[in-house]
């Protein structure tokens, strides 16, 4: 950041040298300037089960190899009643330029309150899901710079996530990694909850081999998934530590649990 | 025949001052049901009267909820209270996103009061047909405002409007000393025995025909509808029963004098 | 006679030639210039560091204004108090600086009006008048709002500001917002090299939020001023004049012309070999 403000001063203004005047309306860019993008880091994760959805997120702001600010929550309730969200169903994780995130956050959280104000009733995650991708479609020629991912609970009461890239494509899914460390976590979380490459190992070998059905699983399992993929995504990249925070969505409501993770 | 030239707009004064359009607009609100509202020291609370169109229909609307800490209760005409609680709403969601805070009443009133104003200055335009309550707790305490067609808004600490609501107001300046240490449930009390003044001999206040909207320094703006709000009905009813069935009916008479 | 300045003393046209006036504003003959957008900072302040405390914040820049390395104006005050629960402080382009003053004060003066004329029933009253002054916390939401926009039209307010004061509850509160709309808030927080030379000191005095609940005013005011002298040392860009202020309950208590005390160079002692020097 300190470069920034200890740039070269302009040299060339108007002069009176009439030979040198520029005689074109103007000179192509010299230099980009002002670049509105940063990338603050960190990692988020969702995954989804038959009666919630666990959406996590380390509390690590950076600003290259700066530590801006060892608590900055990326997981955000959406739609609840007054600043607090109580009562909230929804979920937000956004990773990559904050300033984007919050703005992102705060227009989603201002569509839903709509929701209910106009209609009476809560939106429906699927609702939710969709909107936000329009909102991020929105804006595909200046985009937010973000990974989004949105959990809660389906019509059915079934665990339901959304992923997004940053200009609106969505998909549901079991579970999705995001953010400087997503390379790190989604093949871990592939493995551990989809089960890829895992094979029955009382099947034969070679073409004999039977993949291992993926099946969802239970609250405490996940939980531990998602506390081993931070613990590990931690060790080895520098932008993710400070502290886990966890949100677990059920028909209960949502529980939020901040915890420790590694400093350095 | 004798013809009125000085009301087919809004913008222009009779010989004697007055701007006839802003009038009946006002008379729009006295065609509305009652509704009413009180403050204390630590609430706020709005109690209105629905009407059905007919038996079969559903009630109508009467208080709104806008944002947490506040709501407003209407008389006159729905759809332009609708158009006045979006614009509210709006500005309030806006408060919360541009400073953090919630958006104070007397903010919010002056703002209503500034956009019915312009109404009754621009030609062709129509002042809004519809009168407002506006209750809640902000960061300077508890607070009822009483919003009018021609703009004009005033701060209170209990007011009615609507159809007959004169006996309401009767009421509540009666009882007018009581209300500043009055606890929730009282002022609750107060709020249904204002409304009940301003029905006619035939009705009753139910829990089909009651609203009720209560706010605090330590509770966010509810509305309270149907059984939630049979307790109070209950109560307060039983009160006058017993108290004085007399002595209400006196209060009536008065005022139709 | 011509009277506009650039014909003054001009060399004779038919030697030279006409005048080209494509540079002038098109009203004067110029050619059409394209609009124009802040592409780097001019003249610039330096870090602006802050630490929470047990019932305040304390907040300290320096007094210089740098054009590029020419260290041009020297008594620049870089803390401005909007309330008696706020301050905020500025590094980056000093001009972007004093519209945001401008900004602040517009802000402060709609504030107090519809304060004053909003209610007549409590305005007056005793210890109700405090409450709907604007917070830190709100103060900190608007200027994040107003930075993230500048920066979403491509017209960025060249600033990494830091925001102190009391938050809704009375409780200390420190975040910051730069020119990207990038917002944060910890326990303690330093703007441009003070991010790398003063954190890293001002974090072993607050690791973390229970640490500057426990924190007092003097040593939070001794660690800040620690912090100015280091970044004198090691930042070519800074000045040991400084300003600091300090946010609690009572209200806003502001220094602006501090001089750097107690400084030692003996750890330069051995340095040499800059420039022309050799031995």
């Amino acid at each position: 950041m300190a470069s920034l403000f200890h740039a070269p001063m302009p040299s060339t203004g108007p002069g009176y040298s009439f030979s040198a005047q520029p005689t074109a309306a103007s000179a192509p860019r010299q230099h980009a300037g002002f670049y509105p993008y940063t990338d603050n880091g960190g990692s988020t994760l969702g995954i989804s089960g038959a009666t919630f959805t666990i959406l996590a997120g380390d509390t690590r702001s950076t600003s290259g190899y700066n530590i801006n600010t060892r608590h900055a929550p990326k997981l955000f309730k959406i739609g609840g009643e007054g600043p607090d969200n109580l009562n909230a169903r929804i979920v937000l994780s956004v990773v990559g330029f904050a300033a984007d995130g919050n703005a992102l956050k705060e227009r989603l959280d201002t569509v839903v309150k709509m929701y209910r104000y106009q209609h009476g009733k809560e939106i429906s995650v699927h609702a939710c899901a969709q909107r936000l991708s329009h909102i991020l479609y929105g804006k595909r020629f200046f985009p937010y710079y973000v990974t989004a991912i949105l959990g809660g609970l389906d019509e059915e009461g079934k665990g339901a996530l959304y992923s997004y890239d940053p200009v609106g494509s969505y998909e549901r899914e079991q579970c999705r990694a995001a953010g400087a460390a997503s390379s790190l976590i989604m093949p871990f979380l592939d493995n551990q909850v989809n089960l890829k490459n895992q094979y029955d190992p009382m099947s034969g070998q070679g073409l004999e081999k039977v993949q291992r059905v993926p099946e969802p699983l239970p609250k405490e399992t996940v939980e531990e998934i998602v506390r081993d993929a931070f613990t590990s995504a931690v060790e080895r990249h520098i932008e993710v530590g400070d502290g886990l925070q966890m949100m677990v969505i059920t028909k209960e409501g949502i529980e939020e649990t901040f915890s420790p993770l590694k400093e350095d | 025949m004798f013809r009125n030239n000085y009301d087919n707009d809004s913008v222009t004064f009779s010989p004697q001052g007055r701007i006839f359009q802003v009038e009946y607009a006002q008379e729009a609100v006295k065609q509305g049901s009652v509704v009413v509202g009180i403050v204390s020291k630590t609430h706020a609370v709005l109690a209105a009267i629905k009407r059905n169109a007919e038996e079969l229909s559903s009630y109508q609307r009467k208080i709104i909820p806008i944002d947490t800490h506040y709501g407003i209760a209407l008389a006159g005409l729905a759809s332009d209270a609708r158009v006045l609680s979006n614009f509210m709403k709006q500005q309030s969601l806006a408060s919360r996103l541009t400073y953090a805070r919630p958006i104070l009443l007397s903010d919010i009133t002056a703002r209503i009061g500034d956009r019915a104003q312009t109404n009754t200055q621009h030609y062709g335009k129509r002042p809004y047909g519809v009168g407002l309550l506006i209750a809640g707790v902000d960061a300077r305490g508890p607070h009822l405002f009483e919003f009018q067609p021609s703009g004009v808004t005033v701060e209170c600490v209990a007011g009615g409007i609507g159809a007959r609501s004169q006996m309401a107001r009767t009421y509540l300046e009666r009882n007018l000393d009581e209300f500043e240490n009055c606890g929730r449930e009282e002022l609750v009390k107060h709020a249904l025995r204002a409304l009940k003044d301003s029905l006619s001999q035939d009705k009753e206040l139910t829990v089909e025909n009651t609203s009720l909207g209560v706010a605090g320094m330590e509770e966010n703006f509810k509305l309270y509808e149907g059984e939630e709000i049979a307790g109070w009905l209950e109560t307060t009813f039983e009160n006058k029963a017993e108290g004085e069935t007399g002595a209400e009916g006196g209060e009536g008479m008065e005022v139709d004098t | 006679m011509n009277h506009f300045p650039e014909a003054w003393g001009r060399p004779r046209d038919e030697i030279y030639g006409a005048y080209n006036p494509t540079y002038l504003p098109s009203s004067l003959g110029g050619a059409h210039q394209p609009t124009t957008r802040t592409q780097s900072p001019i003249v610039t302040g330096t870090s602006v560091l802050a630490l929470k405390f047990s019932t305040g914040v304390v907040i300290a820049a320096d007094n210089l204004a740098s054009y590029g390395s020419l260290a041009r104006f020297t008594d620049v005050h870089r803390l401005k108090p909007f309330n008696k629960r706020a301050v905020v402080g500025f590094g980056g382009d000093v001009s972007d600086m004093q519209y945001l003053d401008r900004l602040l004060n517009s802000l402060d003066v709609e504030e107090n009006y519809t304060s004053s004329t909003g209610d007549s029933k409590q305005g007056g009253e005793e210890g109700l008048v405090d409450a709907p002054l604007m917070s830190a916390k709100n103060l900190h939401t608007y200027l994040a709002k107003v930075m993230y926009k500048r920066r979403t039209d491509f017209n960025p307010l060249w600033n990494a500001l830091l925001i102190v004061g009391l938050d809704d509850q009375s409780q200390p509160f420190l975040a910051s917002a730069d020119l990207l709309g990038t917002t944060f808030s910890a326990p303690s927080l330093a703007t441009g090299f003070g991010a790398h030379l003063a954190q890293p000191i001002l974090r072993r005095v607050v690791p973390n939020e229970a640490a500057s609940r426990e924190l007092s005013r003097e040593k939070a005011v001794e660690a800040i001023k620690e912090c100015m002298k280091v970044l004198f040392y090691r930042d070519a860009r800074s000045m040991n004049e400084y300003s600091i202020a300090v946010v609690d309950e009572n209200g806003v208590e502001l220094s602006e012309n501090e001089k750097l005390e107690n400084q030692s160079w003996a750890f330069a002692d051995r340095i040499k070999g800059y420039g022309t020097q050799v031995v």
